[in-house]
């Protein structure tokens, strides 16, 4: 396939948010997606169970069903797609460099939107002790493993984790007839809400909850893992690890970019517009707050297409305000700027520990919204956008 | 495929393919001798030699007048000369010791006497203002440092890989799996091995930590006792590496070099190693205090690194025996050499430890009329790679950016990976950040077939 070398919107990443913006961007502009895999759909494609697709196409799929019609989608609203190409670099212009088996080419776009979406972080990346055996994956890996490959690299795994897609973990353990033998977290409740947190009792999977995997036993494969909790220690025949969960922005470019980056969330600080530091660059989907569900990408990827449409047809005001954050168990709050417009259309947190209280928005020190809340780490929290310009805060009191 | 059996008499039979059996059997081959390698593990590389801190030395802080600092200059200079031929790296960063405290300070004089003794006479004086400049980032406590402009960085895996494949296309025979079980006294030395017997003229017992074991086996004793000594390291992502220009070598003690900071030939940036003592030969555990207290650590010595996310951590094992020195020696009249105890530098002064033996041996062969010289591919940050090229039939490790052509290679030709460890050594997949979240799947369908232990099972 020959690469165009200039386009009107390049969209980087074809998973749900990528999809949705060009989607909408398609009817008026030019425009490329480009994905490393082989096929456009992101995440949800190797994510063989329910329920995705209420909000896109009001019915529930399985993940890859609903990759594959997110894609047609997009195929049909006039969206051209360059599969296996990887961005290395991101350029003022805005332009890009990008690799494919063509060799090494440049992209010019009037607007680039980034939707590379989130990984799990690693077994390294969390410290955990041991040896370094074979058979220590993520829930994303096992995923691709099982219902893109039909393989299965254990049989009787530990899970690491509590979080959504630990579960999913269990599930895609049952597609594959694995059997998992013990569910680990350190924390005091699973980090997923109810009902999940009933799911592995159906399935018979131990829980063990303010528990630490210390160690990680074996040469070439696993063959046990050390666990430490309120009953002690204790060693765990296995032979693998699920480490799941602790979702990072998959924002390498960002990092090696001329793009302001948010320490909290990892990916790019943007305004309500879905603008980076370089307003010619946008960014949607979970690259900005790790993590949320495909529709939620979606829905805020068909909003920011929106808002690209009309900053080229008509330019969208400039101005920003920053979200400053005076609690230091807020761990991050997306958009960082608030501007007129509000593609971004609620403010959005996670705590960095338990937390009961009450959050408020302010605006030039005057309170506009406010909830209560009583939540965990890793757990959905949203406030209103404020609609007035002004030096927005975020306060919580205990 | 398995290695073919070894089958006929071989002048020479090297024991272990960690990076000093690779580069003595490499220079038996173009020596003209007929040589046998044997290693136990699945792939080469997969005992010391898989874990070190990837830097080429001077000998600067070497033991003077000893065998081990001899060792270090002849095999940097062969590397040096080398390098360009077979396609291998080398960064020349320089080295800063610094001293962090009044004590250390003081002892900067006496290091720079030994490195003056040991004939590195390019050394340069910086003060803490001169420091500084040299290293913006370093942590408010640095007092004074010395440069030493010759220390480099290089590919730690693909210089062994390298020195092998030359041996190997110079007729030398690798076979893997095979781990030596016994051996007794013909006219030749038959070596025993689970994956049947070898016949050899001398044998050379490289078997970094099991130099000892081995030594049992063919002569009945052992000189030295090798003491696992165990580093663990923590490796920084990609933006780290801009913190530093050189490699940062703190004033080093009795037992260690100490916890050194500095660039790695992909890229990366690496803190470490720890030095710990233990008994277990094949596992290196982490310890989760252990790599905070490191990472602690190289955020004093670069405090910038509080910002930067933790891509890897691993653990080597130094074989270090009771002695501050080599064990090598020929042992009169059995035509056998021992190489034991190459404790931290066996990476910097392989190709010197290849020459020395190659003395000890004294022997003659006929030498190859055409030695074949070919280039291993760049997996470096510092020469192209492959993804800058067409016709790479596309990135499988978006991280590391390695292109299936890479991967297809590495699973095919004279040394091919027969475990996801050996291909990683390679090529470099899934030792990046998201290690191996994004491409397992692929890897799984590329490397079916090609490992001795699959990384997955079909699902029926």
């Amino acid at each position: 396939m020959i690469l165009p070398s200039e386009v009107d919107v390049l969209v980087i990443g074809a998973g749900p948010a990528g999809l949705a913006a060009a989607t909408e961007l398609a009817r008026d502009f030019n425009v490329l997606v480009v994905d490393r895999e082989k096929a456009a759909g992101g995440i949800p494609r190797h994510c063989g169970h329910y329920p995705f697709g209420m909000r896109e196409f009001h019915r529930v799929m399985k993940g890859p069903d609903y990759a594959r019609a997110l894609a047609a989608r997009a195929e049909a609203a006039g969206v051209r797609f360059a599969l296996g190409v990887n961005v290395v670099a991101l350029h003022p212009g805005p332009s890009v460099t990008v690799t494919s088996d063509e060799g090494v080419t440049t992209i010019s776009a009037r607007r680039v939107l980034i939707a590379t979406g989130v990984r799990e972080s690693s077994r390294a990346q969390r410290l955990i002790g041991g040896t370094k055996p074979g058979g220590v994956v993520s829930t994303g890996a096992l995923q691709g493993m099982v219902y893109l490959e039909h393989a299965r690299p254990f049989r009787r795994p530990v899970i690491l984790g509590t979080e959504l897609v630990s579960f999913s973990a269990i599930m895609t353990c049952a597609h594959a007839g694995i059997r998992p033998v013990a569910m680990v977290d350190s924390r005091r409740a699973t980090a997923a809400r109810w009902p999940s947190c009933l799911y592995p009792r159906i399935k018979g999977i131990p829980l063990y909850l303010s528990t630490k995997l210390v160690s990680i036993e074996g040469r070439e494969r696993v063959e046990s893992v050390i666990i430490d909790g309120p009953k002690g220690r204790k060693r765990i025949e296995t032979d693998g690890v699920i480490v799941s969960g602790h979702f990072r922005s998959e924002s390498t470019l960002i990092v090696t970019s001329h793009l302001a980056r948010d320490p909290g969330t990892g990916g790019p600080a943007v305004d309500s517009a879905g603008r980076c530091s370089d307003p010619t660059y946008y960014a949607a989907g979970n690259m900005l707050h790790p993590v949320e569900t495909a529709g939620w990408c979606w829905s805020e990827g068909r909003r920011v297409g929106l808002a690209i449409a009309r900053d080229l047809k008509s330019g969208l005001p400039a101005e920003r305000a920053p979200v400053t954050v005076e609690s230091d168990a807020l761990a991050w709050v997306v958009p960082q700027f608030v501007s007129p417009e509000q593609a971004l259309d609620r403010l959005q947190l996670r705590v960095n520990r338990p937390v009961n209280g009450r959050l408020s928005v302010r605006v030039d020190g005057r309170e506009v919204a406010s909830r209560r809340i009583w939540t965990r780490p890793d757990r959905r929290i949203t406030l209103p956008m404020p609609s007035v310009t002004g030096q927005v805060s975020i306060h919580l009191e205990e | 495929m398995p290695d073919q059996p070894l089958t006929g008499r071989f002048d020479v039979a090297v024991i272990g393919a960690g990076v000093v059996g690779c580069a003595i059997a490499r220079r038996f081959a173009l020596a003209g001798a007929r040589v046998a390698v044997i290693e136990k593990a699945p792939d080469i590389l997969d005992g010391a030699s898989k874990g070190n801190s990837a830097i080429l030395h001077t000998g600067f802080d070497a033991p003077p007048g000893s065998l081990e600092h001899a060792c270090i200059r002849a095999g940097y200079q062969e590397y040096l000369e080398i390098h360009e031929r077979l396609g291998l790296p080398v960064n020349r960063c320089g080295a800063l010791v610094i001293a962090w405290t009044e004590e250390e300070e003081a002892a900067l004089p006496g290091l720079i006497e030994k490195a003056h003794k040991n004939g590195i006479t390019d050394i340069e004086v910086l003060d803490r203002q001169a420091l500084r400049k040299a290293e913006p980032e370093l942590g408010e406590n640095a007092r004074a440092a010395f440069r030493v402009p010759g220390e480099y960085l290089i590919d730690p895996w693909s210089a062994p890989f390298a020195y092998l494949l030359q041996a190997v296309e110079n007729g030398a025979q690798l076979m893997r799996g095979a781990e030596v079980t016994g051996a007794r006294r013909e006219d030749d030395w038959i070596i025993e091995t689970t994956r049947g017997e070898v016949r050899a003229g001398l044998v050379i017992n490289a078997a970094g930590l099991f130099g000892d074991l081995v030594d049992e086996k063919f002569i009945g004793r052992r000189d030295f006792h090798i003491k696992p000594r165990k580093g663990q390291f923590v490796v920084y992502d990609k933006p780290a590496a801009a913190l530093v220009n050189h490699i940062l070598l703190p004033v080093p003690t009795a037992i260690t070099k100490g916890v050194v900071v500095c660039r790695t030939a992909f890229g990366n940036l690496l803190v470490g190693p720890t030095a710990e003592d233990q008994d277990d030969r094949l596992h290196a555990e982490l310890v989760p205090e252990t790599l905070e207290a490191l990472k602690k650590r190289g955020e004093e010595i670069v405090p910038a690194l509080k910002r930067h996310d933790v891509t890897a951590i691993y653990a080597g094992l130094r074989p270090a025996t009771e002695f501050k020195e080599y064990c090598i020696k020929a042992h009169e009249g059995l035509s056998y050499i021992t190489v034991g105890g190459i404790r931290s530098t066996g990476l910097s002064a392989a190709l010197g430890i290849a020459q020395h033996v190659e003395k000890l041996a004294a022997l003659e062969f006929p030498p190859p009329a055409h030695p074949v010289w070919s280039s291993v591919r760049n997996i470096s940050e510092f020469l192209p790679r492959d993804w800058q090229k067409p016709g790479h039939g596309g990135i499988v490790c978006h991280c590391e950016l390695v292109t299936r052509r890479e991967i297809m290679d590495a699973l095919s030709g004279p040394l091919p990976a027969r475990s996801l460890a050996g291909l990683k050594r390679r090529t470099r997949v899934t030792m990046g950040r998201c290690q191996a979240f994004f491409c397992s799947a692929e890897l799984c369908r590329l490397t079916r077939d090609h490992f001795d232990q699959p990384m997955s099972e079909i699902v029926e």
